[in-house]
């Protein structure tokens, strides 16, 4: 074969991975967590700041963590779907809320709906680091061993909802 | 009496003045508390990505979460912890996303061989060539030119004629 | 009216462009002159339409014309004149006209400076030229149109980001796409000469001004961009290997192999595959730049608003430009001569050394940027690969390169012998590596790394002036001939130097910097002062100063060294009106020896400022370095056409004389 044909085959391979690329995203980070134990944690309650809970109260049920704050922008155009969805979800949700002031977080839960079985604190985002949040919102799905199954960055859709989040929550609540 | 009053008013005047006297002015803090401890924090805040950031290390930025994965480091190295065991810990929470020195492993193998390899290739590419030219019949090549007036010009040290 | 003209523009460029890229191309195909001869004013045509065009997108920011998308998203009333102009190439759309503007220059400077060239290889080059800006046309009229309307029209702009509002935005961006751009010459008469399939002595002699002058361009746009990022970024780092900063360090690495190769392609026939696929490589580099800018594959501080679409796009044109180019090689490739012949040691092999080294610097760097695509792509997961990994190969790379930069220029052409070499060279080793401990033992600390990055600088200082040495005073002569020598010296040798040297300054000023430079945070209030590196920072003021579309916070810090005061800086912290996001205003106090910068941080509740104060030795050697290897290059360039203006003129003499 003419050697000076790996030039061009060369550059088409590199144009098939260059293709590719395009339908990646190059900002989102995945999460080494998947399939790894929850990390322990513990926290204050929103509503009663002198109660904690701890990762060991939730064993024994699969449950929803949501990462959200009063601050942030994107929270607020998830929050309604979590409100429709907290009627009928399988399994509680849990939200955390990080880097904020209780009175504000507090507030903006009153305002738009609280969709929360309990909702956690995390004024400093040490418990947010030891998750690996790096931007709210953030959704993970953690199982009744305690194992994360599922993360998600940014605010959730109903496309993500319905074909993500909800089967899995479905299944875990079946088995366990 | 009169030289009582001078005098006075120009103690009274010196008092006034004296926040002005440069002794006054003082040496501003670190904003560190230790100096040492602050360089190893930005060394290794250095290797590090900013996640939430366009291609920044978390050394550089200023976004919320730089901040707090600083006081993370900060606080885990005055604890005596190493730089490896933190960025281990970066990692286990991150992934390998956010060092900027890749680590190696099987799937960074060939961006940390690569590189070497391509001198190596670079100079047995040479070598080859070199040699084909050296075994290639003399028909190959075009006649050898006289030089030119800008080579010689080029001052070369004269040819010894062979 | 005013975009719609504009816009009409774009399409009668298009269409222009298409006659342009076919017509020539076919004629000179076929052999029908009356079809090359059209390349020439096509170009012309090309060039006005794109002109207007571009001043008429220039005149609606200019007018702070609303009405127009791209005028809305990056500009402001409040933006000042040259900033509003600038404001032209601060987005994607605009940048792209930009790239066009130069693409036109270039083509029209060819059509009018190739008149001693065969009319169908002038034909061929300018078709090539013509079909490329089919492209960029093309690419704009259907996903990234500047004249787009918003309807209804912005009451005012989003403004420029304030990190663009810098003297260096004026200049960097043209700059840099002069470089880019300019390639396309290069590689257009790369694809004429293998249409043609004629590559000879003559194809190397014509090629290379043009090539010099991109790459001259080219150095200038990077260097530029590097020393507006230290004094614009407000952290005084100055290179970053970001995927952008790789895009445009990438052409440049091919293109210095490429100026290397044509000399000897245009002095001894080698190197002819070499050279034309060094050509096609470094253009095709830059437009891989375009795509990874744009496209948002990489995530950079650089990238333009993405839109997978527009990546397409560009994928699909690279696709079609760069493989049939490499398939038009490797079709012609085989057929090419190897030029004359010469011995293992001599300059051409060096030379071919230098290429080689160059090429797998190149490839280093594509990989490192590259990889994490790859990674992700094969869903082995996402790394990042940064200056850590990049600082490391570059400079195991470079080491070896530049030993061999030592040695070429001082080796003669067809064949050399070891032995004499070494003799005029090992001395030079010797004085680089005593100059460089000694360096290192004066600032007061040796270190491997430190050692290393000096020798590479001293070698090349060193062997230049053995080799300068020996021109000016061979063996036997006296120093008054020194001159006489020296004028007898080609402008492009002094290119040389001048280039070669600039290397070196570059690698002494990094080596230093690295090393050496200190930096301290501390909490100021006026009256503090701090100390760092013998000089000591008195912050004696500080206030609030508004600017034109900016609230600033500017503090007055007098630097003083023992008992003078040297200096008095102003390092500002900006917040821009439209944008409101913070930029800090470094202040620099520069001469040859050292850098003092000066940025702001916070402030504090108690009204202090977080204020970081650096002492940076011998930094502004990294761009003065650059500015050499321009003047190098401008130098080699100007050898050329002084001599083959002489020739023009003594032979229209001889003309006359005979008539």
């Amino acid at each position: 074969m003419n050697r000076y044909l790996l030039p061009l085959f060369g550059f088409l391979v590199l144009a098939g991975f260059l293709a590719f690329g395009l339908k990646l995203d190059p900002h989102e980070v995945p999460s080494p967590l998947i399939d790894k134990p929850a990390p322990a944690f513990s926290a204050a309650k929103l509503s009663q700041p002198d109660q904690r809970v701890t990762l060991g109260d939730l064993k024994g049920k699969a449950w929803v963590l949501n990462v959200w704050a009063s601050w942030c922008a994107p929270c607020r155009d998830e929050h309604p779907l979590w409100v429709a969805y907290a009627k009928n979800s399988p399994v509680p949700i849990y939200g955390l809320n990080y880097k904020d002031k209780n009175e504000a977080g507090a507030a903006w839960l009153r305002q738009l709906g609280n969709p929360y079985a309990e909702s956690l604190t995390d004024p400093d985002g040490r418990i947010g680091i030891d998750y690996g949040v790096y931007g709210v919102p953030e959704t993970f799905v953690i199982d009744s061993q305690g194992v994360v199954r599922l993360k998600h960055t940014g605010p959730i859709t109903p496309a993500v909802l319905r074909d993500e989040i909800d089967p899995l929550l479905k299944r875990l609540s079946q088995h366990g | 009496m009169v030289e009582r009053l001078i005098t006075t008013a120009l103690a009274v005047l010196l008092l006034a003045l004296s926040p002005l006297h440069p002794a006054a002015a003082k040496e501003a803090e670190a904003v560190a508390a230790d100096p040492v401890l602050e360089a190893r924090v930005m060394q290794l805040a250095t290797e590090l990505r900013c996640l939430v950031c366009q291609n920044q290390t978390i050394a550089d930025s200023h976004a919320d979460l730089a901040v707090d994965l600083r006081k993370q480091i900060r606080e885990q190295l005055a604890q005596g912890r190493s730089e490896d065991q933190i960025r281990d810990y970066m990692t286990a929470r991150y992934g390998d996303f956010v060092l900027y020195k890749p680590p190696f492993k099987p799937t960074t193998a060939l961006l940390w061989v690569g590189p070497p390899l391509l001198l190596a290739g670079a100079l047995i590419g040479l070598f080859l060539m070199l040699r084909a030219r050296q075994r290639a019949s003399p028909d190959a090549f075009e006649p050898d030119a006289p030089d030119t007036p800008e080579e010689l010009a080029d001052g070369s040290p004269a040819r010894t004629p062979r | 009216m005013i975009p719609e003209i504009g816009h009409l523009c774009l399409f009668l460029a298009l269409a222009v462009a298409l006659a342009q890229g076919v017509l020539p191309l076919v004629g000179a195909q076929r052999g029908q002159a009356s079809w090359m001869v059209l390349a020439r004013p096509l170009a012309h045509w090309q060039g006005l339409f794109v002109a207007i065009a571009f001043v008429l997108l220039s005149a609606s920011f200019v007018r702070n014309d609303f009405s127009v998308l791209y005028v809305a998203s990056n500009s402001n009333s409040a933006l000042p004149l040259p900033y509003r102009m600038a404001a032209v190439w601060g987005g994607h759309e605009g940048s792209l006209l930009l790239w066009v503007l130069m693409l036109n220059l270039w083509s029209v400077a060819v059509a009018r400076f190739s008149a001693r060239l065969p009319l169908p290889f002038a034909a061929r080059i300018l078709a090539v030229m013509g079909l490329v800006s089919v492209g960029f046309l093309l690419f704009m009229l259907l996903t990234s149109n500047p004249f787009d309307r918003l309807i209804p029209a912005a009451a005012d702009g989003r403004d420029l980001n304030p990190l663009l509002q810098d003297p260096g935005m004026v200049i960097h961006p043209p700059m840099l796409y002069m470089g880019y751009v300019g390639f396309s010459v290069a590689f257009a008469f790369a694809i004429a000469a293998l249409l043609g399939g004629n590559l000879d002595a003559a194809w190397a002699r014509w090629t290379r001004p043009w090539t010099t002058a991109a790459w001259v361009f080219l150095t200038f746009g990077i260097g530029l961009g590097s020393w507006w990022a230290y004094n614009e970024l407000g952290w005084g780092g100055w290179w970053f290997w970001d995927p952008v900063e790789n895009a445009s360090f990438m052409p440049w690495l091919a293109g210095t192999a490429l100026i290397h190769s044509l000399a000897v392609s245009e002095k001894r026939g080698g190197f002819k595959v070499w050279t034309v696929w060094l050509a096609i490589v470094a253009f095709s580099l830059s437009l891989l730049g375009t795509f990874l800018v744009r496209s948002g594959v990489l995530s950079s501080v650089h990238a333009f608003a993405t839109d997978p679409r527009r990546g397409l796009f560009i994928l699909g044109f690279l696709v079609v430009v760069i493989g049939s180019s490499l398939a038009l090689f490797a079709w012609r490739a085989p057929k090419v001569g190897l030029g004359q012949r010469f011995g293992l040691l001599s300059r051409e092999s060096l030379l071919l050394a230098n290429n080689m080294m160059l090429a797998a610097a190149c490839g280093a760097v594509l990989l490192g940027t590259l990889y994490p695509l790859f990674i992700d792509a094969l869903g082995m997961g996402k790394i990042s690969v940064g200056p850590p990994y990049f600082d490391a190969v570059f400079a195991l790379l470079m080491a070896p390169l530049v030993f061999v930069m030592g040695i070429g220029p001082l080796t003669r052409w067809k064949q050399d012998e070891a032995a004499p070499l070494v003799k005029r060279l090992a001395p030079a080793l010797v004085i680089a590596l005593v100059a460089a401990l000694g360096v290192g033992a004066w600032a007061g600390r040796i270190t491997l790394l430190t050692t290393g990055g000096l020798l590479m600088a001293f070698w090349i200082v060193a062997s230049l002036a053995v080799d300068l040495k020996d021109k000016l005073l061979p063996a036997g002569s006296s120093f008054r001939q020194v001159g006489h020598r020296a004028g007898q010296i080609p402008l492009a040798m002094w290119g040389m130097l001048a280039a070669h040297l600039g290397v070196a300054a570059f690698a002494f000023g990094v080596a230093m910097v690295k090393t050496y430079e200190t930096e301290r945070d501390v909490k100021m209030g006026p009256g503090d002062s701090t100390e760092i590196a013998g000089y000591r920072f008195k912050m004696t003021g500080l206030r609030e100063v508004p600017g034109p579309n900016y609230a600033a916070m500017q503090g007055t810090i007098e630097v003083s060294r023992g008992d003078r005061v040297i200096a008095t800086l102003l390092p500002e912290k900006r917040i821009y009106r439209v944008q409101s996001n913070p930029m800090t205003e470094a202040a620099v106090d520069s001469n040859p020896l050292r850098d003092l910068y000066i940025s702001m941080g916070e402030s504090l509740p108690t009204g202090e400022w977080i204020v970081r104060v650096q002492y940076k030795p011998f930094i502004v050697w990294i761009w003065g370095g650059c500015l050499m290897m321009m003047a190098g290059g401008v130098l080699a360039m100007s050898d050329r056409r002084y001599r083959v203006k002489k020739a023009a003129t003594a032979a229209a003499r001889d003309r006359e004389a005979t008539a």
